[in-house]
């Protein structure tokens, strides 16, 4: 799997490990039913992050907002958009931790996991291999500004219009 | 009209770039088919039976007369020097080659026109009643609101990738001439029975396809101010559990009806409850700034039924019957507002010629203020005409054939592209309607019939909205041959209905004498002033179902 976040493609600090072989390991990443046997052989400073389906429900998932420092959501297919409302969800509960999008996305979709809320996409080698760092980097700066408010982006249209109205720049 | 300022023009150049490296990024293999396909599908490009089909976006029907132009030169230049106006206010060509498209876009953009979101598992095109500024029966004009939804939805981060298609409808009259309740979303404008405040009924999960839906209820009453946020509530609990693993079960409609309007109300609220409306929806001088475009343009002071048109319409039967069935009563004294039939008989319901284009843009110019409209019915309207004008327009529309005096009448049919066009189709559905038109020409025998809705669709996707017809044709394949399926009772209005199966199907050729025998059923039970839809449900399906399968020879059951 080859990792990209806003900057392009970098390595993982993460590993996926069971909670009976985490310790030693700085930054790991559960499966969710292993969560709480995780959290009990946590050592001070190592980082935590679980697996989730992106059918968990809006509850669960606010839940485990404030318990890890990573969640990863699983996009089984690129057209499955499930995981961009559980993302968007999972930062209006207050989960600040890194939010993952986890499966074959395309960089057409890279400015829209951001704007919902997510910091990182998790890519198939295959997909980073057909669609390289620099087809997801041009999809952050297609549009010069954007309709919707109050997604994680910057530029919208609406605040930018007020802008121009108040007479200040854009 | 709207016009777009820096940032929508810029929005659409960008769009236009965006898709232009999406179709080379498929030429070199970086995206495979299955990858760009939703990415061509959002900006219109369907891959039809004979060639590229590209579906132009008409927002709320509005056009002006300079980007109907375009649309005429467009036609010329990379289709057959045709178009073709579809029942949910858009513009089709159906003889594009994919390497013409980032090209058309761009002279779209030169007009402030685009093919974003005609298609895919997206917010489509919203639409609107197309006498939306017209209709003395309305609360209010429903453009601003349908624009503010367009900008809303376009390009959303959250729903460009929902479970299917979905479609929103917006009216704010009395009368729901846009359909409503066959969308998934419906709003009407209304006022709040006890402050009188105007704000939102809204509807959920109405539609047609192969599961018919009359939309239900969700809020009765919605503030303005709250109108984006509970639209985002809405759309987040359908994106989250709406089907995805049957495509055919994946509209709203179909999630509502599983788990019932009354727990899909209570999601829609529990998520709408944890968003703050005032960080979502638009500041009200943006309302404010879109509202001032829809204002009425500079009206007369004219008196109604000036003495001009009244002598004109003595002097000439043909006129006075244009004018009787095309006309609809403008809400400004001395005003009309005229459809205009692309309904000629004989013709392919809904297809306009870029000669034909043009003409209707220079009338436009000279008598409507520049502007026209778009109907579901297929028709276009010119919105502002001066009652003294009407005999001139009528003269100038005649000698383009485009003054045919059907509006509403029984030669009036929807008709999908069907298997002349459609990769989907199982069986034609212009020819059928050419043939209806053809067989109730007379003039004098349509006025008699009356209005009556025919409605054509050539597969159970219902494109041609064959379910709400007052008679509704769905042609299908049997055994390597095309069938037709008839229902009666269908109505897209306030009662909005789903047409009955009458019978087994029939054979192309048997449409026509079937139709005429539910006809006779009409004539013949009628009461004065009762119209056929209204006669049905008065009668029940019963005496129809008995005419209709009277004579039906069997061999297409
Ligand atoms: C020629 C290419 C076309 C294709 C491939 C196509 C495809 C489809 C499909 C697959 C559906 C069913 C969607 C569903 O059930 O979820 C559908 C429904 C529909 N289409 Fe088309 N269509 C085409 C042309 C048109 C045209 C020309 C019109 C207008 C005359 C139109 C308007 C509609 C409408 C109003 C519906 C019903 C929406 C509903 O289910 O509520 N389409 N179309
Ligand atoms: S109803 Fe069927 S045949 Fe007609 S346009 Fe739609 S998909 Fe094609």
């Amino acid at each position: 799997m080859t990792l990209l976040d806003r900057h392009g493609f970098r390595p993982d600090p993460f590993r996926r490990l069971p909670a009976s072989e985490i310790a030693g390991h700085p930054a790991v990443i559960l499966p969710l039913a292993e969560l709480q046997s995780g959290l009990l052989v946590r050592t001070g400073g190592q980082r935590i992050g679980i697996d989730i389906a992106n059918t968990v429900p809006a509850e669960e998932a606010a839940s485990l907002a404030n318990q890890v420092d990573l969640i990863a959501i699983a996009f089984p297919g690129f057209a499955d958009g499930r995981g961009f409302t559980l993302g968007r969800r999972l930062r209006q509960a207050g989960f600040r931790g890194i939010l993952r999008a986890v499966g074959p996305l395309i960089p057409d979709q890279f400015a829209y996991a951001l704007a919902c809320g997510f910091d990182e996409v998790e890519l198939p080698d295959a997909v980073a291999a057909r669609q390289g760092e620099a087809a997801w980097l041009a999809d952050l700066s297609i549009y010069r500004h954007s309709y919707q408010r109050d997604y994680a982006r910057g530029r919208n249209i609406l605040d930018a219009r007020r802008a121009a109205r108040n007479g200040g720049a854009a | 009209m709207y016009r777009y300022d820096e940032f929508d023009a810029a929005f659409v150049r960008d769009r236009v770039a965006q898709f232009s490296a999406q179709v080379e990024r498929r030429l070199s293999g970086a995206l495979t088919e299955d990858e760009f396909k939703p990415l061509r599908l959002q900006n219109g490009v369907y891959l039809q039976l004979h060639a590229y089909m590209l579906r132009i976006a008409i927002p709320y029907g509005t056009l002006s007369a300079r980007q109907l132009r375009q649309l005429a030169l467009i036609g010329e230049r990379f289709d057959r020097g045709y178009g073709h106006f579809t029942t949910r206010q858009n513009l089709q060509f159906n003889w594009i080659q994919l390497k013409d498209v980032p090209e058309i876009l761009s002279l779209l953009a030169d007009v402030e026109m685009h093919a974003i979101q005609t298609s895919g598992n997206c917010i489509r095109n919203v639409t609107a009643d197309q006498f939306a500024g017209v209709a003395a029966d309305e609360i209010e004009d429903p453009r601003p609101v349908a624009e503010l939804i367009r900008q809303w939805s376009t390009a959303h981060p959250e729903f460009s990738f929902l479970p299917r298609k979905f479609k929103i409808a917006v009216t704010g009259a009395e009368e729901d001439r846009a359909a409503v309740a066959v969308h998934d979303i419906g709003l009407r404008i209304v006022r709040h029975p006890e402050t009188g405040e105007t704000g939102y009924a809204v509807l959920v999960g109405g539609g047609l396809g192969r599961t018919p839906m009359v939309g239900k209820w969700v809020r009765d009453f919605l503030p303005k101010p709250h109108l984006l946020a509970y639209l985002e509530a809405l759309m987040r609990v359908y994106n989250a559990e709406g089907r995805r693993d049957n495509k055919y079960k994946a509209r709203v409609k179909i999630l509502v009806h599983e788990i019932g309007i009354e727990a899909f109300r209570a999601r829609v609220e529990a998520e709408f409850a944890q968003l703050d409306p005032q960080r979502i929806q638009a500041d009200a001088s943006e309302v404010e700034r879109i509202a001032r475009y829809f204002a009425p343009p500079a009206h007369a002071d004219l008196p109604d039924n000036p003495p001009a048109l009244r002598r004109a319409r003595a002097a000439n039967p043909d006129f006075d019957r244009w004018v009787e069935q095309n006309g609809f009563p403008h809400k400004v004294p001395g005003y009309q507002a005229v459809t205009l039939s692309l309904k000629g008989i004989g013709e392919a319901p809904g297809d306009i010629s870029s000669a034909g284009m043009r003409l209707v843009a220079d009338l436009a110019d000279r008598y409507s203020f520049g502007e026209i409209r778009v109907t579901h019915a297929q028709n276009l309207v010119l919105p502002h005409i001066r009652q003294e004008d009407l005999h001139d327009l009528w003269q100038a529309l005649a000698a383009g054939g485009l003054a045919t005096a059907n509006a509403g009448l029984i030669t009036d049919i929807i008709a999908c592209p069907g298997l002349d066009y459609c990769a989907l189709a199982t069986a034609r559905s212009i020819p059928i309607a050419q043939a209806l038109a053809t067989r109730f020409a007379a003039p004098e025998r349509q006025r008699e019939i009356g209005p009556l809705a025919i409605k054509i669709s050539g597969c159970i996707n219902a494109c041609g909205h064959h379910h709400v017809g007052h008679i509704g044709i769905l042609g299908l394949e049997k055994r390597g041959e095309e069938s037709y399926q008839i229902t009666l009772g269908g109505d897209a209005g306030n009662a909005s209905a789903i047409g009955e199966i009458l019978g087994p199907g029939l054979v192309a050729g048997d449409v026509p004498d079937a139709i005429e025998r539910l006809v006779a059923v009409y004539l013949a039970h009628r009461k004065p002033g009762e119209v056929f839809v209204e006669s049905v449900r008065r009668l029940g399906i019963q005496p129809f179902k008995t005419a209709f399968n009277a004579e039906i020879r069997h061999d297409a059951a």
